[in-house]
């Protein structure tokens, strides 16, 4: 069915009976359930971990959640849409980290730790420095993560809903702040699984009715966008130009995953190392299905929406899952995959503001304020004044990039995660030798080499300050800032030895592999 | 066993050793070591599949857009062999761990003293 023939009416932009209907509905269960999380979340170990009651599968489910944003759904399917193939290679490189936080950190992570990925980096140092620069680590790649989550979210309810951008901000920030600072992560648990069961099977649904249009061949779909698009829509593009650029921004998106404190987090709230390990695996099993499934989503907007009209309604083509969607469900299924992308945004969100709240108020507050011996009133109070904090800063933020590129930002927060906070966690856990001293500064050396290689890099030195040339070549700064983390790691370390950490060593053995001590 | 082949722990019954005996028993060490191996075995297949594939993108275009099919190229089942090689890696660590990984942990707990 060639597109173009008569151009498609859509509804998109402007308010739906339909998607209203659903968005409210999402927002009523996801309160009623925080209604009933609060009475349930009283301590710290309830408002940070869901008092470690989770399971395997609602993990696997929630860590999808937290992970499969807005800008993948849409971003992804408007790629493919868009520039074809190219699509379907930057899907697989959000996927591979999976396995690699299965393989290195997964376990160690929830023998380990409390509640924050600095408890395990920690566990043989000295509280104070470590926790501070595991603090500055894993705050600035929350900050960074989420000005991209809120100025995208913020665009993308304009475009689906017609609300004004500041408006957009606000309401998500009201209700993502009501699960968080009442539910805790009981409620923002709940959020994202419901946010991850309602995204798959909206998009598989989506799936099957693009298939369907094709007599359920995938080969018939990429006839049809090759008559249309050409032959090179199905082959490699330009995306991996510099196999340099390619490995780099690779590593980022591999090792990132391992140091995000709010995917980290989640292991805190499964009650051992097992239960993280097998969710782990569902987890991998959903976001991997649902990385195959998008590009078909992608590719039939673009035989059946075509490109022209997607473009039409947003350069970046985010609209193309949308539309087709209308085209094919009609109004209300569009209601409903709006309503659900608006859930995205609210439940990563939400993730990432708990994340932020903890590594000030359990990382600075409890341990080096308090000294590890706050009550645990005084943690509760500080916790949600940190959400609420946290939150409003999420929103001032989102309105204040208005209108700016900051799709740099996840790279950086994602090189950031890779850099700052992945070496750290991994020495810690491996290497007998580490040291305080090297633990600060590898975790800062790989915060601010990231942070300064970007800002000089191709993607903000020429794509945002509009310089005519970089100063260095480099799109994504991972594979110098991370090595440079791990050598300044090990030279410090040997520099700076420290006995009693050595002989904590037997005492972190024990609870890493054999979990006796876990909390 | 860990009694007869451990120096430290010759002569003691189970569940009457120490901390430090266990972890510096061999069949501690042992665990360890599987473990980190195994890990490491999956994490350089994983290496080669996503990394072989970013390359044969990068160096040899040609070959990855050669046609399958009618239109279908084959950078696109490689495109998804890569997150089912991913997951497959996934499950084949877990396999590993509930077979025999916990059962170790569990028989290495009974020996400490309580």
């Amino acid at each position: 069915m060639p597109p173009s023939t008569q151009p498609m009416q859509t509804t998109l932009g402007s308010p739906q009976a339909s998607s209203i209907t659903f968005f409210v509905l999402i927002v009523m269960v996801t309160l009623a359930i925080t209604y009933w999380a609060a009475k349930r979340t009283k301590s710290a170990k309830e408002f940070y971990a869901a008092g470690r009651s989770v399971s395997a599968v609602q993990n696997g489910l929630a860590l999808a959640g937290d992970y499969m944003s807005a800008a993948s759904f849409l971003g992804i399917a408007g790629m493919v849409s868009l520039k074809g193939y190219d699509g379907m290679i930057y899907a697989t490189g959000w996927l591979v980290g999976w396995p690699a936080l299965m393989f290195l950190i997964a376990e160690p992570l929830r023998n380990l730790g409390k509640f924050t990925f600095a408890d395990v980096v920690a566990f043989r140092l000295r509280q104070g420095p470590v926790r501070i620069a595991a603090a500055v680590g894993g705050i600035l790649t929350v900050l960074f993560y989420t000005i991209a989550q809120m100025v995208g979210s913020g665009a993308l309810i304009k475009l689906m809903f017609g609300i004004k951008y500041e408006y957009a901000e606000i309401m998500v920030g009201i209700i993502m702040l009501a699960y968080v600072l009442f539910g805790g992560m009981v409620a923002t648990t709940w959020v994202q699984i419901i946010k991850a069961v309602l995204l798959l099977i909206g998009v598989s649904f989506l799936t099957l009715l693009v298939l369907g249009r094709f007599g359920f061949s995938p080969s018939n779909l990429y006839g049809a966008v090759a008559s249309q698009y050409g032959q090179t829509a199905l082959e490699p593009g330009g995306l991996v130009k510099n196999p340099l650029d390619a490995i780099s921004l690779g590593l980022a998106l591999m090792f990132g995953l391992l140091g995000l404190p709010h995917i980290l987090m989640r292991f805190y709230t499964v009650p051992d190392a097992k239960a993280a390990r097998k969710s782990v695996l569902y987890a991998t099993g959903l976001i991997g299905y649902f990385y195959i499934i998008i590009p078909i989503v992608g590719f039939g907007s673009a035989a059946l929406v075509g490109r022209k009209m997607i473009t039409g309604i947003d350069k970046g083509g985010n609209m193309a899952a949308p539309l087709v969607a209308e085209l094919l469900g009609g109004t209300p299924f569009l209601g409903f995959i709006a309503a659900v992308a608006f859930a995205t945004i609210l439940a990563v969100v939400a993730g990432l503001t708990l994340a932020g709240s903890s590594a000030y108020s359990h990382d600075i507050y409890v341990s080096i304020i308090k000294k590890g011996h706050a009550t645990e009133e005084e943690q509760m109070k500080t916790a949600k004044a940190a959400t609420v904090v946290f939150g409003l800063a999420a929103v001032i933020l989102g309105i204040s990039f208005k209108g700016q590129n900051v799709a740099f930002m996840v790279g950086l927060a994602f090189s950031i995660a890779a850099s700052a906070n992945f070496p750290a966690l991994l020495m810690s856990v491996l290497w007998k030798r580490f040291t305080t001293g090297g633990a600060v500064a590898s975790i800062l050396t790989g915060a601010f080499l990231s942070i300064g290689m970007i800002v000089v890099s191709p993607t903000v030195w020429v794509d945002v300050f509009h310089n005519a040339a970089p100063i260095i070549g480099l799109k994504n700064p991972c594979i110098v800032s991370m090595s440079a983390a791990f050598a300044v790691g090990i030279i410090v370390s040997l520099l700076t030895p420290d006995t009693r950490a050595q002989e904590m060593f037997e005492a972190e053995k024990l609870r890493t592999y054999l979990g006796v001590g876990a909390e | 066993m860990a009694n007869a082949t451990s120096p430290l722990v010759k002569g003691k019954s189970s569940a009457d050793k120490t901390v430090h005996e266990v972890i510096n028993s061999h069949d501690f060490k042992m665990l360890v070591a599987k473990r980190w191996s195994v890990s490491m075995v999956l994490l350089a297949a994983l290496f080669i599949t996503y990394y072989g594939f970013i390359l044969l993108i990068a160096e040899n275009r040609e070959w990855m857009s050669q046609k399958i099919g009618e239109t279908t190229t084959l950078a696109i089942p490689l495109g998804v062999a890569v997150i089912v090689i991913a997951f497959v890696l996934t499950a084949i660590y877990v396999a590993w761990a509930n077979a025999s990984y916990d059962p170790e942990v569990e028989r290495l707990k009974g020996q400490l003293k309580q």
